[in-house]
């Protein structure tokens, strides 16, 4: 995002200052964990955005990995979706094993 | 950090939030459910949380001065390597939780331009000088140690990304603590000129990090509805009582005095009681005119313009690649 305020008038800061475009930050604290999502920064490139995410999310030794991407670019479900998305999953009993009798004396199932 | 000053009112009449949603709303925070930013919210719940988070973020931003002002005079590396790390998490904390504030659709810039005009409100406790080395230890053991009392509660704030940001932030200030308790021992134990350094800076701190809390429950015109959206779940003297009484016994492990005769331990209730905190002295401070207050955000606003060449180049070299890409 370019900054038209703070150039055209030579660096005063007075001015309204446009913000940079926000990234969502995932971090992965551990060989084999999952990334899950930690927060957000603002910066002006994906380079930038990796930068400050390292500065933001990874200041102690945990995090083995980092992933940046443009807040834009996330399609969310609306909560208002969360029926029609998620109710079919819950009256599916079968696709739990409690949902099945087990032969008394059978093993290792 | 606590909310302060700000003036009670209830949600006007003819107010869009339909009785049936505020209803459902409600019900979701008595069971305990965590609200996201996507989900329906009354409006004064929405303004609630951006009042709280953004006098939070700017406590933390505003907390990086008085300490940062001790870095060049830390008295060893040790010492210089701990503070540094402690002030860069202090802006890593700001940006957590200006960071929730964005997902309710308040940008940083337009709350980092509030702070910058004099118009937003931080903690009372940063308006207050580091006069001795002494007082960074201090810091780190009472402010951060309140600190630290407030957020493990807020870590249950029924609003996600607020709680996210304070279990982040909890996680990383218990060395804040740790080091500043560290440091006023080693003081306490050191020659007789270091332990009434520190003593003295104990002596000016311990009031003022009183105030952290806010206002005492009978004028915090906010609690009663916070705690009833479950945004927090203890009152400000509640929080303020659990402070003392963490706090007294650690001081007489230092051999180190509260400035208060009325400190006593009440066998009854199993508290510490303490005397009565001077209200005016607060409403003082946080009205702008406390000892530094000018001093902070001259301070702040400096920072803001001297880093305005880091951010001018990097939206130039910005605009470099995208032409060098589109090239």
């Amino acid at each position: 995002m370019t900054n038209d305020s703070v150039s055209a008038t030579g660096g005063a800061t007075t001015a309204a200052e446009t913000q940079w475009d926000l990234w969502e930050v995932f971090t992965q604290e551990g060989e084999g964990a999952p990334h899950e999502h930690a927060g957000s920064v603002h910066a002006t490139t994906a380079e930038h955005a990796m930068q400050n995410a390292r500065d933001v999310y990874a200041r102690r030794g945990k995090v083995v990995s980092l992933w940046v991407v443009p807040t834009g670019a996330i399609v969310a479900s609306a909560p208002s979706d969360a029926g029609p998305l998620f109710d079919p999953g819950n009256d599916k009993a079968y696709r739990h094993p409690q949902f099945y009798k087990t032969p008394r004396g059978a093993r290792g199932l | 950090m606590t909310d302060q000053k700000s003036p009670a009112s209830a949600p006007a009449a003819g107010s869009p939030d339909d009785a049936a949603r505020v209803a459902e709303f409600e019900a979701r925070i008595a069971q305990g459910e965590s609200i996201e930013s996507k989900d329906w919210m009354p409006e004064r719940y929405r303004k609630q949380l951006v009042r709280m988070m953004s006098q939070h973020a700017h406590s933390e931003i505003v907390g990086m001065l008085p300490e940062g002002n001790w870095i060049t005079r830390a008295p060893s590396l040790r010492r210089k390597m701990v503070l540094l790390a402690k002030v860069q998490d202090e802006a890593g904390h700001g940006l957590y939780i200006y960071c929730g504030t964005e997902t309710l659709g308040v940008g940083r810039e337009e709350l980092v331009d509030q702070l910058l005009t004099g118009k937003a409100k931080y903690s009372s406790i940063f308006n207050y000088p580091t006069l001795t080395w002494a007082d960074i230890g201090v810091i780190g053991w009472f402010v951060d140690g309140a600190a630290i009392v407030n957020q493990t509660m807020l870590a249950k704030a029924s609003f996600g990304p607020y709680a996210r940001a304070m279990v982040r932030i909890c996680k990383e200030e218990n060395f804040h603590k740790k080091q500043g308790y560290e440091s006023v021992a080693t003081l306490a134990n050191g020659t007789p000129e270091q332990r009434a350094m520190v003593q003295d800076a104990v002596n000016r701190w311990w009031w003022p990090s009183l105030m952290m809390f806010g206002p005492s429950d009978k004028d915090s015109p906010n609690s009663a509805e916070l705690i009833r959206w479950r945004v927090k779940r203890d009152t400000n003297d509640t929080l303020r009582q659990r402070f003392v009484d963490l706090t007294v016994p650690q001081a007489r492990a230092v051999n180190l005095t509260l400035p208060d005769p009325d400190l006593r331990y009440n066998e009854q209730t199993e508290h510490w009681e303490f005397g009565e905190i001077d209200w005016k002295e607060f409403q003082e401070v946080i009205s702008g005119n406390g000892p530094c207050n000018r001093e902070r955000l001259a301070a702040r606003r400096k920072a803001h313009e001297d880093g305005a060449w880091v951010r001018e180049a990097a939206e130039a070299y910005a605009a470099k690649r995208q032409a060098v890409s589109a090239a």
